[in-house]
């Protein structure tokens, strides 16, 4: 991918670009008409800087054990699960909004990401997944020589 | 009962508050969170996602039966990044509901975990009174 990493504008367009093809081979719809832009549950917000990427995602009552968060290469793939409360007898729902399942997304990242690095913490319902750039990944300053 | 396999593309999406006549006195977005509402024998659950809210950011009042939920979040922001993609927005969040007086106004319960805000709300005993009747 031709982008220049220090200009931050040309990777979001990477990612977008990249975003979009990840999630029509994953079957999932990428423009709702009456909403907007977004790809799949969970909705994902990246910044980045030079050494790599945090990813935030809003995941409200996860069960830990059900998360698993993957890397290869320049891919990361988030899933997990979240179980309906159950009702005994006699008890019945007024209002239902909040949604049940299982999820899966896919986020791809234009660099390489350094999977022994990446570190994820869970804070009030809000996960940050880390993703350190791969060293060999990073763009490296040449010397001019005057001769 | 609904599929449970599949959490929909709708779920990601917040729904932000329209100001309406009496505007919230903090200049910051807000969202209205998802609720789940149950209802069983003794009491009313109230089960609201509000994530990136804690005990301590938490404002629950109840005046007049109207039972109103304030949580307030903070922006985030990772030390030397810049946001390049963006699908959700961080705001407060709100949300007000009118009790029925058979609820135990003093006896309701919260607790937070995970972002997730659990209310239990016992109803009222019902209290039967039987009236003797005395012949006359």
């Amino acid at each position: 991918m031709l982008s220049n990493p220090f200009d931050f504008r040309s990777s979001f367009r990477g990612i977008e670009r990249l975003r979009r093809e990840m999630n029509r081979t994953s079957d999932q719809t990428d423009r709702d008409p009456l909403f907007g832009n977004v790809a799949g549950y969970p909705a994902m917000n990246a910044w980045t800087n030079d050494d790599g990427a945090i990813i935030t995602a809003e995941l409200p009552g996860i069960d830990l054990d059900t998360l698993e968060i993957s890397v290869h290469n320049d891919t990361m793939t988030l899933s997990g699960e979240r179980n309906p409360e159950d009702l005994g007898e006699g008890e019945a729902y007024h209002r239902r909004e909040r949604s049940y399942g299982q999820f899966r997304r896919a986020f791809q990242l234009p660099f390489q990401i350094a999977a022994d690095r990446v570190e994820a913490a869970y804070d009030k319902g809000v996960l940050q997944i880390t993703l350190p750039r791969a060293e060999a990944d990073k763009p490296r300053k040449i010397q001019v020589r005057a001769s | 009962m609904a599929d449970t396999k599949e959490i929909q593309v709708q779920e990601a999406e917040k729904q932000e508050l329209a100001e309406s006549e009496a505007e919230r006195t903090r200049a910051r977005r807000a969202f209205v969170p998802r609720v789940d509402i149950y209802e069983t024998d003794d009491a009313i659950n109230v089960i609201a996602d509000m994530p990136g809210v804690s005990a301590d950011t938490l404002d629950i009042t109840l005046e007049q039966s109207v039972l109103t939920i304030n949580g307030y979040v903070e922006e985030e922001q990772p030390a030397d990044h810049t946001l390049a993609y963006a699908e959700y927005r961080v705001g407060d969040y709100t949300r007000s509901f009118s009790l029925s007086n058979q609820i135990a106004q003093d006896e309701i319960d919260a607790t937070v975990k995970d972002g997730v805000l659990r209310l239990h709300l016992p109803k009222t005993k019902p209290t039967t009174k039987r009236i003797s009747v005395s012949v006359g």
